[in-house]
């Protein structure tokens, strides 16, 4: 069981929305952190490259904001094996290359341009997801 | 510098609104989708949150002439739906779904598990990259001798 936390979900929710509207205001780029990630991912050091560096190393430095407003770490509670890990994380990463985004690219940046990709997409990983849950939870797992 | 001192201002902003919101717990993430079990509704306020401020940010932003440290606003143009969308994030909702991280809610999650020592995240994420790599060079295999896709 996790908590029901509508508001502190919707609070965090505000922040994702204002950083991604930051970072279409001052370099005019998408907030999708499968883009940035694989844009990392190369030995062409540029520009682009340095931004995306920059705002990894922020997302990653993120814990201590958050320690430093609330005085504790937040709950991170994993509870699939590392089996499930390594093959998950490896569909997730050939996955969002091929479908040209994630959560924050399509989810939340494209839906907000009703980007008709970006809604279908959207869609598409979050039935998919769905049904991965409900296989592993109550078909395999039950 | 500016660039850089200003994505890494909103990169801080952005993951502390991932661990606020319960995007970078797994747990949460798979009670989310489970509906039929131990369901937490929580992320749809995130997503919902997100999306309400985005869409009228974006507007405003979009009033703007330019970017304030680029030049021209960098947005896919694409309206088509083809395959490699469809069957990408088909894929990567099946990761989701098995990890409960996606790569937003893993990469603040990545500090953490840097700093006291949780090996799930960092497993995650070299199998993600690893992942990427392989559909680049299944990209790169595939169309090569076919000319270059937009």
């Amino acid at each position: 069981m996790t908590e029901f936390t509508p508001l502190q979900s919707l609070a965090g929710g505000l922040l994702i929305g204002f950083a991604a509207v930051a970072l279409m205001a001052t370099l005019g780029r998408i907030a999708g952190i499968s883009g940035v990630v694989n844009g990392l991912l190369t030995l062409k050091l540029n520009q682009d490259w340095a931004w995306r560096a920059a705002f990894a190393a922020g997302m990653v430095l993120s814990p201590l904001v958050f320690l430093g407003l609330t005085g504790r770490l937040p709950e991170i509670s994993v509870p699939s094996s590392p089996t499930l890990l390594i093959a998950g994380g490896f569909l997730i990463g050939a996955g969002v290359t091929f479908g040209s985004g994630c959560t924050s690219g399509h989810g939340v940046c494209g839906m907000s341009r009703l980007s008709i990709r970006s809604i279908v997409a959207t869609l598409t990983f979050m039935a998919t997801a769905g049904v991965t849950v409900f296989l592993i939870r109550h078909v395999i797992g039950g | 510098m500016l660039r850089v001192l200003s994505a890494f201002a909103i990169g801080l902003v952005f993951g502390t609104g991932i661990l606020v919101s319960g995007m970078g717990n797994p747990a949460k993430v798979l009670n989310f989708f489970d509906v039929a079990g131990t369901w937490d509704p929580s992320l749809a306020f995130v997503m919902g949150g997100a999306l309400v401020v985005t869409a009228i940010g974006y507007r405003l932003v979009f009033r703007m002439h330019e970017p304030l440290f680029a030049t021209g606003f960098s947005l896919p143009t694409r309206q088509d739906l083809d395959m490699k969308l469809l069957g990408g994030s088909a894929v990567f909702g099946i990761g989701w779904g098995m990890s409960g991280f996606c790569p937003g809610g893993l990469v603040p999650v990545l500090g953490i598990g840097l700093g006291i020592g949780l090996t799930g995240p960092l497993l995650t994420a070299a199998a993600i990259a690893a992942g990427m790599l392989a559909a680049r060079w299944t990209s790169r295999l595939v169309s090569s001798g076919q000319p270059a896709s937009a």
